[in-house]
Protein backbone atom coordinates (compact mmCIF):
# COMPACT_ATOMS: atom_id res chain seq x y z
CA UNK A 1 0.00 0.00 0.00
CA UNK A 2 1.42 3.61 -0.93
CA UNK A 3 3.13 5.09 1.94
CA UNK A 4 1.11 8.40 1.88
CA UNK A 5 -2.14 5.85 2.21
CA UNK A 6 -0.67 4.17 5.18
CA UNK A 7 -0.43 7.05 6.95
CA UNK A 8 -3.79 8.07 6.13
CA UNK A 9 -5.14 4.88 7.49
CA UNK A 10 -3.27 5.19 10.56
CA UNK A 11 -4.36 8.75 11.26
CA UNK A 12 -8.06 7.78 10.38
CA UNK A 13 -7.74 4.80 12.95
CA UNK A 14 -6.66 7.10 15.66
CA UNK A 15 -9.00 9.66 15.19
CA UNK A 16 -12.38 7.30 14.59
CA UNK A 17 -11.28 4.37 16.30
CA UNK A 18 -10.45 0.75 14.94
CA UNK A 19 -14.06 -0.24 15.97
CA UNK A 20 -15.61 2.37 13.51
CA UNK A 21 -13.61 2.29 10.62
CA UNK A 22 -14.10 -0.62 7.32
CA UNK A 23 -11.42 -0.83 5.08
CA UNK A 24 -12.76 -1.83 1.58
CA UNK A 25 -10.20 -3.03 -1.34
CA UNK A 26 -10.63 -2.96 -4.78
CA UNK A 27 -7.43 -4.52 -6.06
CA UNK A 28 -7.03 -6.78 -9.03
CA UNK A 29 -5.15 -9.42 -7.61
CA UNK A 30 -5.42 -11.69 -4.86
CA UNK A 31 -1.90 -11.18 -3.42
CA UNK A 32 -2.21 -7.36 -3.88
CA UNK A 33 -5.58 -7.60 -1.86
CA UNK A 34 -3.95 -9.47 0.60
CA UNK A 35 -0.70 -7.49 1.28
CA UNK A 36 -3.17 -4.55 1.63
CA UNK A 37 -5.42 -6.37 3.84
CA UNK A 38 -2.13 -7.31 5.90
CA UNK A 39 -0.78 -4.22 6.08
CA UNK A 40 -4.29 -2.84 7.75
CA UNK A 41 -4.80 -5.35 10.24
CA UNK A 42 -0.92 -6.37 11.56
CA UNK A 43 1.20 -4.13 9.74
CA UNK A 44 3.05 -3.78 6.43
CA UNK A 45 4.24 -7.02 5.78
CA UNK A 46 7.00 -5.29 3.75
CA UNK A 47 8.68 -3.21 6.37
CA UNK A 48 8.73 -0.07 4.18
CA UNK A 49 5.60 2.47 5.15
CA UNK A 50 4.30 3.80 8.31
CA UNK A 51 2.03 1.00 9.58
CA UNK A 52 5.53 -1.06 9.93
CA UNK A 53 4.93 -2.80 13.21
CA UNK A 54 1.84 -1.44 13.54
CA UNK A 55 -0.95 -3.38 14.12
CA UNK A 56 -4.32 -1.68 13.73
CA UNK A 57 -6.57 -4.73 13.77
CA UNK A 58 -9.37 -2.98 11.27
CA UNK A 59 -11.72 -4.35 9.42
CA UNK A 60 -11.01 -5.20 5.45
CA UNK A 61 -13.00 -6.56 2.85
CA UNK A 62 -13.10 -6.85 -0.94
CA UNK A 63 -15.86 -4.94 -2.78
CA UNK A 64 -15.96 -8.25 -4.82
CA UNK A 65 -16.84 -10.20 -1.90
CA UNK A 66 -20.37 -11.68 -0.88
CA UNK A 67 -20.08 -10.61 2.27
CA UNK A 68 -20.07 -6.89 0.77
CA UNK A 69 -21.80 -7.20 -2.45
CA UNK A 70 -25.40 -8.48 -0.59
CA UNK A 71 -25.62 -4.97 0.97
CA UNK A 72 -25.38 -2.97 -1.78
CA UNK A 73 -28.69 -2.40 -4.34
CA UNK A 74 -27.51 -5.00 -7.10
CA UNK A 75 -28.47 -2.67 -10.28
CA UNK A 76 -25.70 0.09 -8.55
CA UNK A 77 -23.44 -2.63 -7.98
CA UNK A 78 -23.66 -3.88 -11.32
CA UNK A 79 -22.90 -0.47 -12.44
CA UNK A 80 -20.19 0.42 -10.91
CA UNK A 81 -18.36 -3.07 -9.95
CA UNK A 82 -20.13 -5.42 -12.70
CA UNK A 83 -18.05 -5.24 -15.82
CA UNK A 84 -14.77 -5.57 -13.29
CA UNK A 85 -16.07 -8.33 -11.23
CA UNK A 86 -16.48 -10.63 -14.64
CA UNK A 87 -12.41 -10.33 -15.36
CA UNK A 88 -11.03 -10.38 -11.63
CA UNK A 89 -10.76 -13.81 -10.14
CA UNK A 90 -13.35 -13.33 -7.64
CA UNK A 91 -12.79 -16.63 -5.90
CA UNK A 92 -9.24 -16.40 -5.50
CA UNK A 93 -9.69 -12.74 -4.04
CA UNK A 94 -12.32 -13.84 -1.84
CA UNK A 95 -10.15 -17.02 -0.35
CA UNK A 96 -7.37 -14.36 0.59
CA UNK A 97 -8.93 -12.02 2.16
CA UNK A 98 -10.71 -14.62 4.51
CA UNK A 99 -7.16 -16.12 4.70
CA UNK A 100 -5.90 -12.80 6.53
CA UNK A 101 -9.22 -12.41 8.20
CA UNK A 102 -8.47 -15.23 9.89
CA UNK A 103 -4.78 -15.23 10.37
CA UNK A 104 -4.96 -12.10 12.01
CA UNK A 105 -8.08 -11.42 13.77
CA UNK A 106 -7.54 -9.94 16.81
CA UNK B 1 -25.70 -7.67 11.56
CA UNK B 2 -24.39 -5.03 8.53
CA UNK B 3 -20.70 -4.58 7.79
CA UNK B 4 -20.83 -1.17 6.02
CA UNK B 5 -24.05 0.70 7.54
CA UNK B 6 -23.22 3.32 9.91
CA UNK B 7 -19.70 2.39 9.63
CA UNK B 8 -16.77 5.05 8.24
CA UNK B 9 -15.07 3.28 5.32
CA UNK B 10 -12.03 3.84 3.91
CA UNK B 11 -11.86 3.13 -0.22
CA UNK B 12 -8.74 1.63 -1.42
CA UNK B 13 -9.22 1.45 -5.15
CA UNK B 14 -7.18 -0.12 -8.17
CA UNK B 15 -6.51 1.29 -11.59
CA UNK B 16 -6.14 -2.14 -12.91
CA UNK B 17 -9.31 -3.30 -10.29
CA UNK B 18 -11.75 -1.62 -8.67
CA UNK B 19 -11.34 2.36 -8.92
CA UNK B 20 -11.94 3.93 -5.62
CA UNK B 21 -15.02 6.20 -6.72
CA UNK B 22 -16.88 3.08 -7.90
CA UNK B 23 -16.49 1.58 -4.59
CA UNK B 24 -17.25 4.85 -2.44
CA UNK B 25 -20.84 4.66 -4.97
CA UNK B 26 -20.94 1.10 -3.62
CA UNK B 27 -20.27 2.05 0.02
CA UNK B 28 -22.80 5.30 0.53
CA UNK B 29 -25.26 3.47 -1.24
CA UNK B 30 -25.25 0.65 1.43
CA UNK B 31 -25.73 3.38 4.56
CA UNK B 32 -21.95 4.34 5.18
CA UNK B 33 -19.85 7.46 5.42
CA UNK B 34 -16.61 7.36 3.35
CA UNK B 35 -13.97 9.20 5.30
CA UNK B 36 -11.07 8.49 2.58
CA UNK B 37 -10.50 7.21 -0.73
CA UNK B 38 -8.11 6.93 -3.36
CA UNK B 39 -7.19 4.71 -6.11
CA UNK B 40 -4.07 3.19 -6.30
CA UNK B 41 -1.48 2.16 -8.85
CA UNK B 42 1.50 -0.47 -9.75
CA UNK B 43 3.87 0.71 -11.99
Amino acid sequence: MDMENQKRVKDFSEKYGPKNLVVILGAAEAETAGLAAETVTAGDPTYAGPLSGVSLGLKVYHICEDAIKNEIPSELYEDQVGMMEMVLNVNDIAAEMENIRLKFRK
Amino acid sequence: MSILSGKKIICIGDRDGVPAPSIEECAKAAGAEVVFSATECFV
